[in-house]
């Protein structure tokens, strides 16, 4: 390797405008993506996945911005490289901040992914930035009702079985259809397992 | 299935925690992050190619002037490179930029800092590398402001960039600053960097790409994670 790595700084508390200026109430430039990652066409089960970024005295925090990228209903991932040859829209990339909901909640509308391996079970990729944060965190949400397949995860069984539940979403009954909260706790008893991705 | 990528070096990336930097001493992870082995999740990246086809929204100088004028400051044009680590160009990299005004003020609503607020000036933009992995953008050289992390803490100028690159474990976002400012050693945010590295996040001063009578130029590359080296094959 002849060439560093750029170093990662925090994305302080001001990011809004430029990467998730819609949702803020900015209008100058485009957004690149939303908190709703569906579109008329996609096909998949319709989840919701909302939740709240606790700080080390349980506070809130409002001004994290949460990215999730997730696959398909089929689980494949849409990138550049790979777009499978179906009709499914369905992007798998999506951005929200915690400054604009008054409990400080992020949210998103999704569908719920498939399995992409035999050795992975569903679940959805998340990163989080925040003012105070000098590198992002990687972490992942899986779901409750998959008990057998993240048995048999090969993120979840290199974790500690009692830090196991920090990964795993709850499901919350809503009039807004299915919805699953997963809060993400930075220090604590409760600390949220992040991967050395 | 794409090689797996290297793994962060923590010997150039800030630790979690900074005495110094008082936000982090609650939001910071306590325990180590868990290794894993990468999968075809954190080894495959969203496409933003639809965005090529839209305006780039490179230049910050006109996205958030009114008609015929033009924003208060010194035009700056950032020109560089997005490599990996094995210094092989990054094509169609998304770069997100942000950053405050020549004043130093942010058009943040939450930033309230008693400076003047420029009506012909945004302050985002985006930028995609071509196929040799070069971008370039315009904008004005953000002033510092205080930030009362402690007694007169002001922050070193500085420009906000968010990346993706080929993969989701190659995502970054930093920020780059301008040589010869005073306030870098002052700053903990920067200082949280290890000490060789730091260098790494300062623009330099190019007259190549300045721009007569137009722009001062600078030059910023961006070294993301590369594919990890495989034994030689037989």
């Amino acid at each position: 390797m002849s060439f560093k790595q750029t170093p990662s700084q925090t994305i302080g508390p001001f990011f809004a405008y430029g990467l998730t200026p819609k949702q803020y109430g900015y209008n100058k430039i485009e957004d690149i993506t939303s908190n709703d990652l569906n579109s008329e066409g996609t096909i998949g089960e319709r989840i919701s996945i909302e939740g709240i970024v606790f700080d080390g005295n349980n506070e809130a925090v409002d001004d994290a911005l949460i990215e999730i990228w997730q696959a398909s209903s089929s689980g494949l991932y849409f990138t550049s490289k790979s777009l499978p040859d179906t009709n499914d829209r369905f992007c798998g990339f999506g951005r929200c901040g915690t400054g604009t909901n008054s409990q400080r909640k992020f949210s998103f509308t999704t569908i719920k992914p498939g399995a992409v391996s035999d050795n992975q079970a569903p679940h959805i990729n998340f990163i989080i930035f925040m003012r105070g944060l000098l590198s992002h965190v990687y972490t992942r949400m899986y779901f409750p009702e998959e008990e057998g397949a993240n048995q048999h995860d090969s993120f979840l069984l290199n974790v500690p079985r009692d830090r196991r539940q920090t990964l795993i979403a709850k499901k919350i009954s809503s009039s807004k259809g299915k919805v699953y909260q997963f809060d993400i706790y930075m220090q604590g008893a409760k600390e949220t397992v992040f991967f050395d991705v | 299935m794409t090689s797996p990528y290297n793994q962060r070096d923590w010997t150039v990336h800030p630790s979690y925690f900074s005495e110094n930097y008082k936000s982090t001493h609650l939001r910071s992870p306590t325990k180590a992050p868990i290794k894993v082995k990468q999968t075809k999740s954190e080894l495959t990246a969203p496409s933003f190619l639809h965005l090529l086809t839209h305006n780039q929204e490179n230049d910050l100088t006109k996205n958030g002037a009114l008609d015929g004028q033009q924003p208060l400051g010194e035009r700056i044009v950032v020109t560089g490179r997005v490599l990996d680590e094995n210094g092989k160009p990054q094509p169609n990299t998304l770069i997100e930029i942000w950053q405050c005004n020549s004043s130093g003020r942010y058009i943040h609503s939450a930033d309230q800092h008693d400076a003047p607020l420029d009506p012909n000036f945004f302050g985002a933009g985006r930028c995609i590398t071509d196929k040799n992995g070069m971008y370039k953008f315009y904008s004005i050289k953000p002033g510092a402001y205080p930030w009362g992390n402690h007694k007169n803490a002001w922050r070193p100028a500085h420009i906000h960039f968010s990346l993706f690159g080929p993969a989701f474990a190659t995502r970054l976002i930093t920020q780059s600053y301008f040589p010869g400012d005073p306030l870098l050693k002052l700053d903990p945010i920067f200082q949280s960097i290890p000490k060789e590295a730091r260098k790494l996040l300062i623009k330099t001063f190019d007259i190549e790409s300045t721009e007569e009578g137009f722009a001062l130029g600078y030059k910023f590359d961006f070294t993301l994670r590369g594919p990890r080296a495989t034994p030689m094959e037989k």
